[in-house]
């Protein structure tokens, strides 16, 4: 039987305030909050993020085949998806390949992983754009899921689907603008309510499923009007309530993943995705869905986050350019450098000290065997706050961080305001993009504030603004905080840096 | 370490210094051609007479025709040298030792540094290409670990610590005010100081050394030639070198409240000195006093006061022009600004100028010791070049 072995999803800190839209653009925003990548994050981080939460919660698991999706990807031309593979240390047998372009790529990427053979990580992330107070700003929103298929050891079973496929203007978008176009949205519901409709009855035949055993019917499209009819016709169908803003590609993904995360075992789960056609999946959660809760549930990451001004997340997306710092810029970074370094550059990979035994981060010449540390927390040993170096959002904050186990980093923080930081504080490796010099971009670990896990008995708050705290291990020895710092209460802030 | 040194085998007999400041008329030639020029003039000889020159720049030339171009010489040995903010010091080493092993009779150092082209504030690595994996921070982030890491491992305040600065960057500009070759020439109070605008850290923008153009050079020879050039030349006692292996950024016990490298280079210089008590046996010291907190660890380094004191001594007055060992009696850093490879030479040109009783009276150190020590370093905590000389004005 072939299924779902395992699913994450990444949702970035960044929220913005919808209402906070208008006052500046005129129209357009509305009620609730959109995610926002930060000034450091793109399709590919985002997807490395995702990917490696889905990962971890299978450790035995080596992918076959890595399938990227995404309508925003960092680079044409060169695969994507390579950079993923590198940060997820996935073997160099394993193709890395990229579905882009179309919202619709990414369903077909689990398409494709559901009808093969082998371990198939399928991992989706896109960041939607769109011109000040348009719809699709508002709509919007980013993030990133990961959706491992294989043959065993599955926490939900593909009982068969449909696709439907008509070619239609709903929405387009020339490469290279940051904002797509839409033609009159009462044409593109009419398309996709029959289409839907075909897929829907053809998935279930296809399937052998009785419709009034479908438990959950996950709905999503970029035609918000037509996922909301196409539901209305459906008895138990989910729309989106996740309150981040459609996450193009990802959503799909993303919101499998969330229904996954509560399901029960037993109960039957439709995906519809509403992109140039109609496709359908239908799963099975199995019994072994309830040992395998996420430790970061898509639910937990959609209510937590810190608000980001509209100003910020304008000049972030490029749309408003602000002065940059008066520092030279970074210079591009070498790629036969880049190559020899992968497994530190990419893998956070450092090397056995042949003294200390610890790490050596990064490796030196006389490093030993491979100390993967991604994945590895740390404490803050000391730290500052530089305003005067280059950094596309500044000021830099910077760390000294020593890592559980040994080594120690000097390293960049990000997902952080300076006044969060304390000495002791505990850290986490996430990865982002430095600077983009010459069209390139320059891929690298930073730290973050080690971001809350949900207990595993936990059932997920409602409110939008509960959040854990994060707390530091036990053991670890925090030296008196300096004055100012103020241990953050909760994720919900103002202002990221 | 072990070094045999060249205690007393080599003197200076001539220096030059040009002022330092935003040259925007000069260019480097010009910085060079000065410099040169008065170093030729106090030892009484002309160019043809220097044997071999060595040249420290960072980043202003490569190779020895940097030099050799301006100062049109004719099929002379020239090396530039670099390495990092010691580059200066390091063209004085090379320069020295040439001089020592009996290759050349005459030999000059030239630093010089042309920082105000970049069109940039501050200074700026031209690094070369890399894997994007390297720190980006500035120089003022690195050091800016080392005020609240000694604050908190000595038990001193905030509003303590944050004086013991302030004290020491009002010291520096209250000499560099009395130094016409300065590029700051006022004097700044401590509220002024301690309400600047922060850079990094809990450093403001007067804890942070300046920046400018300049250009400084000595001429050596064998110590017993120097006595035919001048009548009081200043005999290298030692010169010391450690170029750190970047550890210390990866040593979870390195706390910042110290510069290893440097201690290292101090030790290894006061034994090719003789000496035993820096305090009390020097007439002065010149630092690197990038930031404000570099030079109150470097007084605990250098051995100039015990650990964790320094910041009562520094405010107690004690490198003060008129205190105990006044440091920086030309205004250091803080009042030159920093042209990475003539910092070097520019520290060794107080010496030269005190010790030999040139030093205007206004800035003139009070004590009549002989002794004189420069310690001039580049690169970050845990990650750093650090060289010390030791000058004096007897031959032996």
């Amino acid at each position: 039987m072939r299924g779902i072995v395992g699913a994450s999803g990444y949702i970035p800190r960044g929220r913005l305030d919808l209402a906070t839209i208008a006052p500046v653009s005129g129209s357009g925003g509305g009620k609730g909050v959109r995610s926002v990548a930060s000034y450091d994050e793109d399709t590919t981080t985002m997807a490395v993020e995702a990917g490696r939460l889905a990962l971890r919660s299978v450790p035995d698991i080596r992918p076959d085949t890595l399938w990227f999706s995404t309508v925003t990807p960092a680079y044409v031309d060169k695969t994507n998806a390579t950079a993923i593979h590198a940060a997820l240390r996935l073997d160099a047998g394993a193709a890395a390949i990229d579905l882009g372009g179309a919202q619709r790529s990414a369903i077909g990427a689990l398409s494709i992983a559901l009808r093969s053979t082998g371990v198939q990580l399928v991992v989706a992330a896109d960041l939607r754009t769109g011109l000040p107070g348009s719809s699709d700003e508002a709509a919007g929103g980013d993030g990133a899921a990961a959706v491992i298929v294989g043959d065993t050891g599955l926490i939900a079973e593909f009982l068969g689907g449909a696709s439907m496929t008509a070619e239609f203007l709903d929405r387009w978008r020339t490469p290279g603008d940051v904002r797509s176009k839409v033609w009159e949205e009462r044409f593109g519901e009419t398309k996709y309510t029959a289409l839907g409709q075909r897929a829907w009855q053809e998935a279930l035949k296809t399937a052998g499923v009785e419709p009034d055993t479908v438990d959950r019917v996950v709905i999503t499209g970029l035609h918000g009007r037509a996922a909301r009819a196409a539901g209305g016709r459906l008895k138990r169908p989910i729309v989106d309530d996740l309150g981040i803003g459609n996450t193009g590609a990802a959503h799909p993904l993303l919101l499998l993943t969330a229904a996954l995360e509560t399901a029960a075992p037993g109960e039957t789960i439709a995906l519809v995705v509403l992109a140039d056609g109609a496709d359908v999946a239908l799963f099975r959660a199995t019994d072994a869905i309830a040992a395998r809760r996420s430790p970061r549930p898509v639910a937990a990451q959609a209510q937590s986050g810190a608000d980001v001004p509209y100003g910020k997340f304008l000049s972030w997306r490029g749309v408003l350019p602000t002065e940059p710092p008066r520092r030279p810029e970074p210079a591009r970074l070498s790629a036969s450098a880049a190559g020899r370094s992968e497994q530190w550059k990419f893998g956070f990979v450092a090397a056995r000290d042949p003294g200390s035994g610890d790490p050596q981060l990064p490796p030196r010449p006389s490093g030993g065997e491979p100390v993967p540390m991604a994945d590895v927390a740390g404490t803050i040993a000391t730290f500052t706050v530089d305003r005067l170096a280059y950094s596309p959002s500044p000021p830099i904050v910077f760390a000294i961080v020593d890592f559980d186990g040994g080594g120690r980093l000097p390293v960049e923080l990000t997902d952080v305001r300076p006044d969060e930081v304390r000495i002791g504080g505990r850290v986490e490796m996430t990865f982002r993009k430095l600077s983009t010099a010459d069209g390139i971009h320059n891929y690298f670990w930073k730290a973050r504030p080690v971001v809350p896990e949900a207990r595993k008995e936990t059932v997920v708050p409602e409110a939008r603004k509960e959040t854990v705290v994060p707390e530091a291990r036990k053991e670890t020895v925090v030296p008196e905080a300096r004055k100012e710092t103020v241990v953050p209460e909760a994720r919900k802030e103002t202002d990221v840096q | 370490m072990s070094s045999n040194g060249i205690r007393d085998r080599v003197a200076i007999i001539g220096m030059g210094c040009t002022k330092f400041g935003e040259h925007w008329d000069l260019g480097a030639d010009d910085l060079m051609v000065a410099a040169a020029n008065d170093a030729f003039a106090s030892a009484g000889i002309d160019k043809a007479a220097v044997d071999a020159y060595w040249l420290g720049t960072a980043q202003t030339g490569m190779s020895g025709i940097t030099l050799a171009r301006p100062l049109e010489l004719q099929a002379k040995p020239v090396t530039r040298v670099e390495n990092y903010c010691a580059s200066g010091s390091e063209a004085l080493r090379q320069a020295a030792y040439a001089v020592a092993a009996g290759a050349y009779d005459v030999a000059m150092a030239v630093g010089v540094e042309k920082v105000k082209d970049s069109g940039y504030q501050g200074l700026n690595a031209n690094n070369p290409p890399n894997d994007g994996t390297g720190r980006t921070l500035t120089a003022a982030a690195m050091f800016s670990m080392v005020a609240p890491a000694y604050a908190r491992k000595y038990g001193v305040s905030d509003g303590e610590i944050r004086d013991a600065m302030a004290h020491i960057a009002a010291k520096n500009h209250f000499n560099g005010a009395r130094n016409e070759r300065a590029q700051f020439r006022r004097e700044v109070s401590v509220e002024t100081i301690c309400s600047a605008p922060a850079v990094a850290g809990t450093l403001g923008l007067y804890d942070c050394a300046g920046v400018a153009d300049g250009a400084a050079a000595a001429i050596v020879v064998r110590a017993e030639d120097a006595l035919r050039y001048v009548k009081d030349p200043l005999y290298i006692k030692a010169l010391s070198f450690v170029a750190g292996n970047g550890n210390g950024l990866a040593d979870p016990s390195y706390d910042y409240t110290t510069f290893p490298e440097v201690v290292q280079a101090a030790t290894d210089a006061y034994a090719q000195a003789g000496i035993t008590e820096p305090r009390s046996q020097l007439a002065m010291a010149e630092v690197h006093d990038c930031f404000t907190p570099t030079e109150l660890v470097l007084m605990e380094d250098l051995g100039f006061s015990d650990r964790g004191i320094a910041w009562k001594e520094v405010l107690a007055g004690a490198f003060d022009l008129d205190g105990d060992l006044p440091v920086n009696p030309d205004g250091g850093l803080k009042s030159f600004g920093h042209p990475v490879g003539a910092s070097g030479l520019r520290m060794l040109f107080e010496p030269w100028l005190q010790l030999r009783g040139e030093a205007p009276p206004e800035r003139r150190v009070a004590n009549d010791r002989r002794l004189a020590l420069t310690q001039n370093l580049g690169g970050y905590p845990g990650e750093m070049v650090a060289f010390v000389s030791i000058v004096g004005t007897d031959s032996t």
